[in-house]
């Protein structure tokens, strides 16, 4: 950025001698595509619904939003195949400004995917809400947009500003129900502290700039290789700073406090794309910043995230145990989930990179899954999540039953499921690493959480029901959108922990690294 | 010119710091949904004065560039923020802070 800035400017501070036209940066469109096909269809379907006054047909909103999802991962094919042509690689464009590198692209598909699952799920609630209209669906595709900017950054501006069009996007998704004051008071709630925590990242980005004189990673990378600074204590506040914007965002301990009570008042399927989209994009975030930018630093950020890592682990864990909310016990289990990635993220190998974008991807679909379940379990209104509601499932749904019963397990690490993978990975990283202790806490966290896990199987199967509940949760409306979404859920659950390498292929191929221009 | 009038750059560091830190405590400390939100605005334009000071001292013009994507992040969030507000604010009049913890586990 700072470089385009300066290629803009440099003709202007001549302007003196001769009038020569502003040297505009080269704009590779072909880069872009995944980002223009988001923000495309966004704009389309709010131009088309103001147009039309009404969806075209019956579930047009959460259709053209999947295909445009899945449009914009399939756009990155072209993309993935010249970073993985070994005489090309990995590049930048828009003057330095995004970096393409095999990273971003698996991460876009990450986001993308978590859009789907969210568009599906929102199909069906929005219509038993009475709230249908296009706006959930533009506000996801834009909020996506954000985290795909946030995914290819190679400038911290340009991260905060994915960050922001991320947040702000799921700040109002957050806020959407309007007959629940609770999902309004989400919206607040999320909206105070994660203006909060941007203000902070925004302040982190300056100190970094007034060290490095640059907010370009390359730069950065660049300057902090060059020269050893003797004081560097404007440095370290500057990455202490961005590291608590960052870490908010991903809702790891101790920033993680806004996190139960956004999820358990913001609608269902929006929370199934906050705790998927949103972390994904987050943690895209965090590991460019820290494995690429300062990754000279690495002996000062390493034991931060090492301290958060387990505080976040344990947080997760233990406070997902005394919740009574189903809600509220997933998002403890998602703050738990954000631990385990951290574990992978500390490692600061490459392989610790892959086990983190495994687990993102996998947790995607995991997660996506189980709200799925909670939004058909809330009924109308989205209020009944305690563990009593979910007494007696088995009989009066045993589907439904089942496919939850096989997300928590997922989620808990048992093998065969893309969690279990997904954890080992992020173990086997830290192991790598010689993080020994940090494997041996998140190694006792899961078993912790599996408790959890096996609370809300147990009261589906087990636990007594009034016979007189039992005709009442019969007619529980499963909505084809959701059980579309819940197919793919556990297809990708149980194929990806049958044929990990479906994953793992691509994850050990997505490296991130950084280009100079 | 400023440095001709003895006024050290770093003053404005200094200065921007204590508006940072004005803003956050503030919006720790006040319970006004409305003051909070005001809280965040000086925190950003604390950033803002940061962004500039160091541009002048690096002599760099990338630093004052940054400020027009801050001011234009701070509009957008003012809209958002102002619509959660007013959608709250519509129901329950007199909402502080305090009021709002239904939410709690």
């Amino acid at each position: 950025m700072h470089a385009l800035l300066a290629n803009l400017t440099a003709p202007l501070q001549a302007a003196d001698e001769a009038f020569d036209p502003i040297a505009t940066p080269e704009i590779e469109w072909f880069t872009i595509v995944p980002l223009l096909v988001l923000v495309g269809a966004a704009l389309g379907l709010m131009t088309l619904t103001a147009i039309t006054r009404r969806p075209l047909f019956g579930g047009f909103y959460p259709l053209a939003t999947s295909v445009a999802a899945i449009g914009a991962a399939v756009c990155t094919w072209p993309i993935w195949d010249r970073i993985q042509d070994p005489e090309r690689g990995p590049f930048t464009a828009l003057a330095g400004a995004i970096g393409v590198d095999g990273f971003s692209v698996f991460m876009t598909v990450v986001i993308c995917s978590s859009v789907v699952v969210a568009a599906l799920l929102a199909d069906g609630y929005l219509k038993r809400e009475g709230l249908d209209g296009p706006e959930l669906y533009v506000l996801l595709l834009l909020s996506a947009s954000g985290g795909v900017v946030m995914a290819a950054a190679n400038d911290l501006i340009v991260l905060f500003l994915g960050l922001e069009i991320l947040s702000l996007a799921v700040y109002t998704l957050a806020a959407m129900h309007l007959r629940r004051v609770t999902s309004q008071e989400a919206g607040l709630k999320y909206f105070v502290l994660g203006s909060f925590a941007s203000a902070f990242l925004l302040y982190g980005i300056a100190l970094t700039y007034g060290a490095t004189g640059s907010t370009n990673l390359v730069e950065i990378l660049g300057y902090l290789t060059q020269v050893a600074l003797f004081d560097n204590g404007l440095l370290l506040a500057g990455m202490a700073m961005l590291l608590v914007g960052l870490l908010f965002k991903v809702a790891a301990a101790p920033f993680h406090a806004w996190t139960p009570d956004v999820y358990q008042g913001a609608p269902s399927p929006v929370v199934a794309y906050m705790a998927s989209g949103v972390k994904a994009a987050g943690f895209a975030g965090l590991i460019r910043v820290l494995y690429l930018g300062f990754q000279t630093y690495r002996v000062d950020w390493q034991p931060v995230i090492y301290a958060v890592a387990i505080l976040t682990l344990l947080v997760g864990a233990l406070m997902a145990v005394v919740q009574t909310d189903v809600k509220r016990m997933l998002a403890y289990s998602s703050i738990n989930h954000a631990g385990f990635v951290l574990v992978a993220v500390q490692a600061a190998t490459e392989r610790g990179v892959q086990a983190s974008m495994f687990y993102l991807a996998s947790y995607t679909f995991l997660v996506g899954g189980s709200f799925a379940i909670i939004t058909i379990v809330g009924r109308t209104g989205d209020d009944r999540h305690t563990l009593d509601d979910y007494r007696g499932l088995a009989k009066a749904r045993p589907a439904l039953a089942l496919v939850f019963a096989l997300l928590l397990f997922s989620q808990a690490g048992v093998p065969f499921t893309s969690g279990f993978f997904a954890k080992f990975y992020a173990i086997a990283a830290a192991v790598d690493a010689g993080s020994y202790p940090l494997a041996a806490v998140a190694m006792l966290t899961a078993v912790i959480a599996a408790f959890l896990y096996l609370r809300i199987t147990v009261s589906m199967f087990l636990g007594d029901v009034d016979d007189a509940d039992i005709p009442e949760r019969r007619t529980l409306p499963v909505p084809v959108g959701a059980a579309i979404a819940l197919v793919i859920c556990v297809v990708v659950t149980l194929g990806v922990g049958i044929f990990p390498h479906v994953l793992t292929g691509p994850a050990g191929d997505a490296t991130a690294v950084l280009v100079g221009f | 010119m400023l440095l001709a009038a003895g006024v050290e750059p770093s003053w404005y560091l200094v200065l921007a710091s204590a508006l940072f830190a004005i803003g956050a405590t503030g919006l720790l400390v006040r319970r006004n949904p409305l003051v909070m939100f005001m809280c965040v605005e000086l925190m950003l334009n604390a950033v803002t004065l940061t962004f500039v000071t160091f541009s002048r001292m690096l002599d760099d013009i990338g630093g004052q560039a940054v400020v027009v994507f801050v001011l234009v992040v701070a509009a957008a969030e003012v809209v958002v923020g102002l619509g959660i507000i007013v959608a709250i604010m519509r129901r329950r009049p007199d909402a502080t802070a305090d009021d709002l913890a239904l939410l709690k586990g």
